[in-house]
């Protein structure tokens, strides 16, 4: 397996980080809630078997310029000046949670680009009879355990890395957040429903049992909605960012869904 | 000095285990606590205890916003200043304010506060703030992430409607208008009614007031003790901006309760103080922090410590976990000023010299304090504090007070008399 690379490309003006690590075929990944202050043991296990990319989206560690969009096609054009940029047009593209809604919108709104898609769950829809959790609504103790089955899971994503400058860190972890709200005030709803029927992608859908922020039922929701082909898979004892709770279990499911 | 009379209009009768019941005095506090035909008598009370304030002589009455809130019950203030309009005749009419970023378009509070100055003969303080976390973004569901934005383009918009006299397009990056031509237009033309700026203790507020002449108000619930490094923090900027030290350049808010002696007042004031501190400033946390409300170099000059604590301070539920509940507390803190006429007087002086602000505006009543104290208070301060404290910086010249049509040429307006329209 090859080193981690840190590439910078420019969206409207503004850097935003690309990772890249592994061999293989390409595969693109959109982080979920908080993004990626740090490489995953998850992208290790994804990266056995192929390149994995992984940029970030405007507002996410490691990228700024979410001030600029202002409404969802703003978001939607720079989520894919990203994926051009950072050599995923084409290729097999995962997204979870705010990452799996515009996973979606890629393989509804430009089709060529996304080769098989896979999403862990995502944003885009609300249910007023199942309604999301708020995510930016939240006592600072209940984060952890809203985020993960193991609430330490998301602590330990977002905990500041020995030498990390105390003043930025946390503004830059904030600004994750600022960013998902940018997108996705207040419901998490972005109207996502009118365009499932538009992605035509084979589609993996996979979701936490135990997800707290989003109910498991909209795994349902995004089956039904999806055109392509798609199959639902609920990963055991994991919470909103499956990825994190059960990294083993997420990656072997996704790499099958490439493979 | 400019003495202000402040009302939060507080729903008076949240239970005693208010705290242990329920999480949260604002956003998802429970319909069930909430008596239309209570608050039918608490409306009516509150708008006397204005209307007396302006009889018994303050320089001005003041009311504000606030939305799915147990201790203020004025989502539409302008509603009250439009009646104060036609109930009080000389009195300045603070709505402090209209939080722009809510209305769509922004031109509603173009129109609404003209009309209250048509109405009030020039009369009127047009306030605009941002507007607290609980009201904008999870009250009314506004984007965290652009509600300043928004606010600013907001401001934008409101001006040039008040001062463009002909009619014209608006395209903003979140307003577009094709025709902005309000009617009706404000009294106070030259260029438009005073604006002030109700803010937490953000050296971009800061600047922004000395950039466009208005007036920073720091609003807080927890006095002048509290207040002071924000207001020290104000000045010191204002210097640094070459402006000179005019203290009617700010308002401060504090609470008072004056009786014949200290023992009396605490005998008086003590229960609607600690209601007050109590089930009205208990805030779920939860609703505090919404990400991008604050900005990145306020979060920054926070974490560095370099402003103190003005950042926070802005926020009272973040404050409430933290801040006293009981009278003795309360008083020792600075939160609210107790004692007799004299003792008042010498606290009020204190305050205005030691924060150096001219406009201060006073909450008289507070949490459940009856009609009855209230006016007692009030009468009280005004007659025997007020003529102790309005010679204050009389030297300065207040340049964002209200200039009224001569009061020669106002309408009349007929006195209230509804037993002779029943006969």
């Amino acid at each position: 397996m090859s080193e981690l690379k840190t590439s910078t490309v420019e969206v409207n003006g503004f850097p935003c980080r690309v990772w890249t690590k592994g061999n293989g075929p390409t595969l693109g990944f959109l982080a979920g809630l908080g993004g990626l202050p740090r490489w995953l043991p998850f992208l290790d296990r994804l990266a056995e078997q192929r390149t994995v990319i992984a940029p970030s989206l405007p507002g996410y560690p490691g990228a700024t310029g979410h001030t600029e969009l202002d409404t969802h096609l703003d978001w939607v054009l720079a989520v894919r000046q990203l994926i051009d940029k950072s050599g995923l047009a084409g290729a097999d593209l995962l997204g979870a949670s705010v990452g799996g809604a515009f996973a979606a919108e890629m393989a509804a709104i430009f089709p060529a680009h996304v080769r098989k898609l896979c999403l862990i769950a995502p944003f885009g829809l609300f249910d007023d009879k199942e309604p999301a959790a708020d995510p930016w609504a939240q006592r600072r103790d209940n984060l952890p355990g809203l985020m993960c089955a193991d609430g330490a899971k998301w602590t330990a994503l977002v905990a500041p890395p020995d030498g990390a400058n105390s003043v930025e860190w946390p503004i830059e972890m904030t600004r994750a957040s600022e960013a998902a709200a940018r997108a996705f005030w207040p419901l998490g709803n972005t109207r996502l429903q009118k365009r499932l029927g538009l992605i035509a992608a084979p589609t993996l859908i996979l979701w936490g049992e135990r997800d707290a922020v989003l109910p498991p039922a909209y795994a349902k929701k995004f089956a039904a909605g999806i055109n392509g082909s798609t199959k639902v898979q609920t990963v055991a004892d994991a919470g909103h960012l499956a990825y994190l709770d059960q990294p083993d279990a997420v990656a072997r499911a996704v790499l099958a869904h490439f493979a | 000095m400019k003495l202000m009379w402040f009302h939060l209009m507080p729903y008076t009768e949240l239970p005693d285990d208010f705290n242990k019941k329920h999480p949260s005095v604002w956003v998802d506090i429970h319909s069930s606590l909430f008596d239309p035909r209570r608050a039918h008598h608490m409306y009516n009370d509150f708008m006397d205890e204005l209307e007396y304030a302006a009889e018994c002589g303050f320089d001005a009455v003041c009311v504000n916003e606030h939305h799915s809130n147990g201790y203020g019950l004025m989502p539409s203030p302008n509603l009250i200043a439009s009646s104060l309009a036609r109930r009080t005749t000389d009195t300045a009419l603070c709505v402090m304010g209209n939080s722009l970023a809510l209305y769509n378009p922004p031109t509603r509070v173009a129109e609404e506060f003209a009309m209250i100055d048509c109405i009030s003969g020039g009369r009127l303080i047009a306030g605009f703030p941002v507007g607290s976390p609980m009201d904008t973004c999870y009250a009314y569901g506004q984007n965290p992430s652009s509600l300043r934005e928004r606010y600013y383009e907001a401001h934008d918009l409101v001006k040039k409607a008040w001062t463009e006299k002909e009619t014209f397009a608006f395209s903003g990056r979140f307003n577009q208008q094709r025709y902005v031509n309000i009617w009706p237009r404000p009294i106070q033309n030259d260029p438009h009614p005073p604006i002030w700026i109700p803010g937490g203790g953000s050296i971009e507020t800061w600047r922004w007031c000395a950039e466009m002449d208005y007036v920073y108000c720091y609003l807080s619930y927890y006095g002048y003790k509290a207040g002071l490094t924000t207001m020290q923090g104000f000045w010191n900027e204002m210097a640094k901006l070459g402006k000179d030290r005019n203290p009617y350049r700010a308002g401060f808010l504090q609470f008072v309760g004056v009786a014949e002696s200290r023992q009396q007042a605490l005998d008086l004031y003590s229960e609607p103080a600690e209601y007050f501190y109590g089930r009205c400033l208990h805030v779920d946390p939860r609703f505090a922090l919404p990400p991008g409300y604050t900005t990145e170099a306020t979060q920054r000059a926070g974490i560095e410590g370099m402003m103190t604590k003005a950042a926070n301070l802005a926020n009272p539920s973040t404050k409430a976990a933290l801040k006293a509940t009981n009278m003795k507390d309360i008083v020792d803190g600075g939160y609210v000023l107790i004692g007799s006429p004299d003792e008042v007087v010498e606290q009020v002086r204190h305050v205005g010299t030691s924060l150096n602000v001219g406009h201060l505006m006073l909450l008289l009543q507070y949490g459940n304090m009856s009609k009855d104290v209230t006016k007692y208070n009030t009468r009280l301060f005004a007659e025997k504090v007020i003529p102790k404290v309005m010679d204050l910086f009389s030297d300065w010249e207040d340049k964002w007070w209200p200039k009224p049509m001569a009061k020669g040429q106002r309408a009349a307006v007929p006195a209230f008399s509804p037993q002779l329209a029943a006969e």
